[in-house]
Order: C-alpha cells, then structure tokens, then sequence
C-alpha cells in the first residue's frame, strides 16, 4: 500500500462534491453493482482506500475502469455519498498520473478518441472516432482479434444507414470548440 | 406547442432511426421542435471521466445558446444528453464562482432559466389523455418491458423523474393506448452500452441478462427512450444469442409505439434500420 496523500483526498473530495467520512462501509453500493463480479476492488473497498487516504491505491484499481457509470451506487448509498462520482475523481486522478491498469488502456484510449473527435468536429463523428479509436489501440496493444470484432460492426451498421463518413449537420464554430477544450485544459 | 430541441450527437449518426420516430411523433403531436443553433456535444461519460471542468462547460455552452434562443424548456431525447444538460445547470446554479467561469469559457452569458425535457416529459406535457384522445388505433398486440436504464431516473436528485427503483411512467403511457407492459425486474438494470465498443463480452452479458429478463416475464418487445440503450441491446443482441438468450426481442423507442397509436406507419418510423427484424404483429396498432 502506498503512503496516505491527504491532498489527493481533498481533492477527491472536491471532484465527487461529496463527503467520504459519511460511508460506513454497508457494502451496499456493491451489493448492487452490475459489475461487482468482474472488479479486482469493488466499490465499498474503493471507498475505504479513499477515506484511509490511500487514493493512489484506489485510483490504480483496475475495477474502476470496469464502472459502467451507471450511478446505481450514488442513487441506493443510504447517506447519499456520490460513490460514482467518487470513482469518476479516481479516474481522472489516475489519467494525470499515468496510473492506467493494463485493461484500463482501452477504456482510457476509447475516452480520448472521443473527446478528440468533439474537439475538432464540434460533434461525435462516430465513423471517424471508431476508425481514430481502432487504429490507436491496435497501435498500441496489436490485438488483431477486437479490430476483426469491431470491423465486423462495418457492414451491418452501413447497410442500415447508420454510419455516415461527414457529418449530416456540422459545427459552424468549431474554433470555440477547440478554445473550451484548451480553457478546461483538456490534454488528449 | 413549441419547445427547444438538442438532438445530440447520436440522433444524427447510429441512432438516426431514433430522430425519424421523434420527428414524426412530434409532429403528429403538434408539438413543434426549434432546433438549438450550432448545438455541440454534451461530452458525454467521457468528458466526466477525464476532465470534470469540460463535462460542466460542453452542456452548460448548449444551455447558452437555449437562452440565447429564449427558450423555456430543451426537450434532449437521449437522456445521458439531458441528464448532462441538467447536471450542468445545478452545479452552475449551486456555484456563482464556477458559473462566473465557465460564462467565460463557453463565451456565453448563463443565468439558467432553461428546463430540460426527457421524452416521456414531453409527453406527460401534452398529456397522456390528450394522446390517447388523438390515437387511431390501440396498441393490443403489444407486450412491452418498459426498460429505462440508467439516466432517465438517476441520479434520482438531478434528473427529478419517476422512482429511481420502480418508474412507471412509460406503463402508464402505454397502457392508456392499450398495451399490456409487463411486471419485470431489470427495468433500471444497466445494459453498457457507454463500454459497447471496449468490453464486447461484459456488455453481451448485460444484454443477455436483461433481454432474458424480459422475455421470462412474458413480454414480446422492449421498449426505450435511449438512443444508447436500443441500439446496444439490439445491435448486441447476437452476441446475448451466443450466451444463451432464447430468442430475438425487438427492441422498440417510446416515440414509435406512440407513432403506431397515432397512426402511422413502420416506414414513418425507420424500422427498416433496426438490427432484429420487427414480426409483422407488431408493425402497427
């Protein structure tokens, strides 16, 4: 275990806008979770680490790459603590420090074509984010297997009309676009 | 009636079928749809998942432009776009210094008149009875699981709709038009689709459990007011064939089973785009 970061608290803390003391470990946020079975540290743990300081620990949890953001967890917690925006604090805190468990390259890399494509495009281009996402994972990881899987999608998706290569109605201001992105100090 | 419309992203790619049944509904309704100008993006989960301070600003621009417009109420079909939409507009309200902030960077003014809309607000607005008063035909030969997934009713304080654990307010629609919906467990179970093109084999799992679901407590469609939610529990539902679920359930949107009460026709409403063919029983009212 890591040594506790009182900043790094805070700073969960602040993201999440909730209080981690009130959670008193019920487990019901995972009694509940859809993904409960498929996390190395579910929610209840994620929230213990957090409380004793340890958020490096937490934010290295693979589970929390497997969240589905889904709030089941904020909207059953019986003291109202924002678990899920506890765990979307995590993330964020672990993209800005290099973190990434191994499985968490895909979700994380899926994340930023997307919010590449909003930056220049103004809107989801889904054929061009698939294409940029699909390209950059098997750049990083050649997993011939899930660009097959993926490639697959091509051809029923075409033939029902559902991927266009422009988009039918674009942004006029995408400069504004791009200044939002860098004001936020959004780096992808 | 005229209400501000935000398409968003998905209603103008995979989901396009979605704004075809919306448009004509709406029309049929009379309820008249005034676009949002140069609308973007509402950033959607990964916006919120890397960088909180861009997951306020991409909504809170598109509620500028609504007040720009002057408009009362944004009616956003894809709940994650409404429910975005919403959580933006609390936290500018909660907190004049981050309002003050992100005015700037979206280099809109905000003041945050603007009410956002879901679908089934839109219809509880022109209201059940009056739907049911201009529908042609009843709705008999459906048995709908109502499935409302995640951001329609949570967060329960942000999106203030229905009970977070047991809506009903789609069963109430569809009943009045003559629908038989069925009691089931997974209506506000998550189908995944938010991690539909990086973890194939979890989400196929939730698709499968869901759909087997409600098959099991006898219904013979789904019915959904998210973009998202149908086309992953329709374009996945192969793979949830591959886990053992019994059989083809298609999967249909609020709009086009309202669309059918009123009258018209699978043409009007784009079924021809829709991953698991839809039995000719259920094709119209």
């Amino acid at each position: 275990m890591s040594n506790p970061n009182p900043d790094l608290k805070a700073r969960v803390e602040e993201l999440a806008n909730t209080r981690l003391s009130d959670c008193y470990q019920c487990g019901k946020c995972t009694a509940g979770c859809p993904r409960g079975d498929v996390m190395d540290v579910p929610p209840t743990r994620i929230m213990r680490a957090v409380q004793i300081g340890n958020v490096e620990g937490a934010a290295r949890a693979d589970s929390i790459w497997r969240c589905l953001s889904c709030l089941t967890c904020s909207a059953r917690c019986p003291k109202s603590v924002n678990v899920s925006g506890v765990i979307d604090a995590l993330r964020q805190i672990s993209v800005e420090n290099g973190y990434l468990s191994s499985s968490s390259v895909k979700i994380t890399e899926f994340q930023k074509s997307f919010l590449r494509n909003i930056r220049r495009n103004g809107r989801t281009n889904e054929t061009e984010m698939g294409v940029d996402f699909e390209v950059r994972y098997f750049l990083r990881r050649f997993d011939v297997m899930n660009a097959l899987n993926t490639a697959a999608l091509g051809p029923k998706m075409l033939t029902r009309g559902k991927m266009h290569f422009k988009l039918g109605s674009p942004v006029k201001d995408k400069a504004l676009v791009k200044r939002i992105f860098e004001k936020c100090g959004v780096e992808l | 009636m005229n209400i501000g419309y935000y398409p968003g992203c998905a209603l103008h790619g995979s989901s396009v079928d979605y704004e075809t049944s919306v448009r004509a509904c709406m029309k049929a309704l009379d309820v008249q749809l005034d676009e949002l100008e140069d609308w973007i993006c509402c950033g959607a989960t990964a916006a919120h998942s890397i960088n909180h301070k861009l997951s306020v600003a991409l909504p809170a621009r598109n509620l500028g432009i609504a007040e720009r417009m002057n408009l009362k109420q944004v009616f956003a079909p894809c709940p994650m776009c409404s429910m975005e939409l919403k959580k933006a507009s609390d936290e500018l309200h909660a907190d004049p210094n981050l309002c003050a902030e992100i005015s700037e960077i979206v280099e809109t003014p905000l003041v945050g008149t603007v009410d956002v809309w879901n679908l089934i607000q839109v219809f509880q607005s022109v209201g059940y009875d009056n739907i049911a008063l201009k529908a042609t035909g009843k709705l008999d030969a459906f048995k709908p699981a109502c499935y409302y997934g995640c951001l329609l009713t949570r967060p329960p304080k942000t999106v203030n709709f229905d009970d977070p654990e047991d809506p009903t307010s789609m069963e109430e629609l569809l009943s009045k038009l003559g629908a038989s919906p069925v009691d089931w467990n997974s209506k506000t179970v998550c189908c995944g689709a938010g991690l539909t093109l990086c973890d194939e084999a979890g989400v196929a799992r939730q698709v499968r459990k869901i759909l087997q679901d409600a098959l099991d407590s006898g219904a013979n469609c789904v019915v959904t007011a998210c973009p998202m939610c149908q086309v992953n529990l329709d374009m996945r539902q192969a793979d949830a064939k591959k886990l053992g679920l019994a059989q083809d359930v298609p999967i249909f949107f609020l709009s086009d089973l309202v669309s059918l009460a009123l009258g018209l026709t699978p043409k009007d409403l784009d079924f021809q785009k829709r991953y698991v063919a839809i039995p000719n029983e259920l094709q119209k009212a």
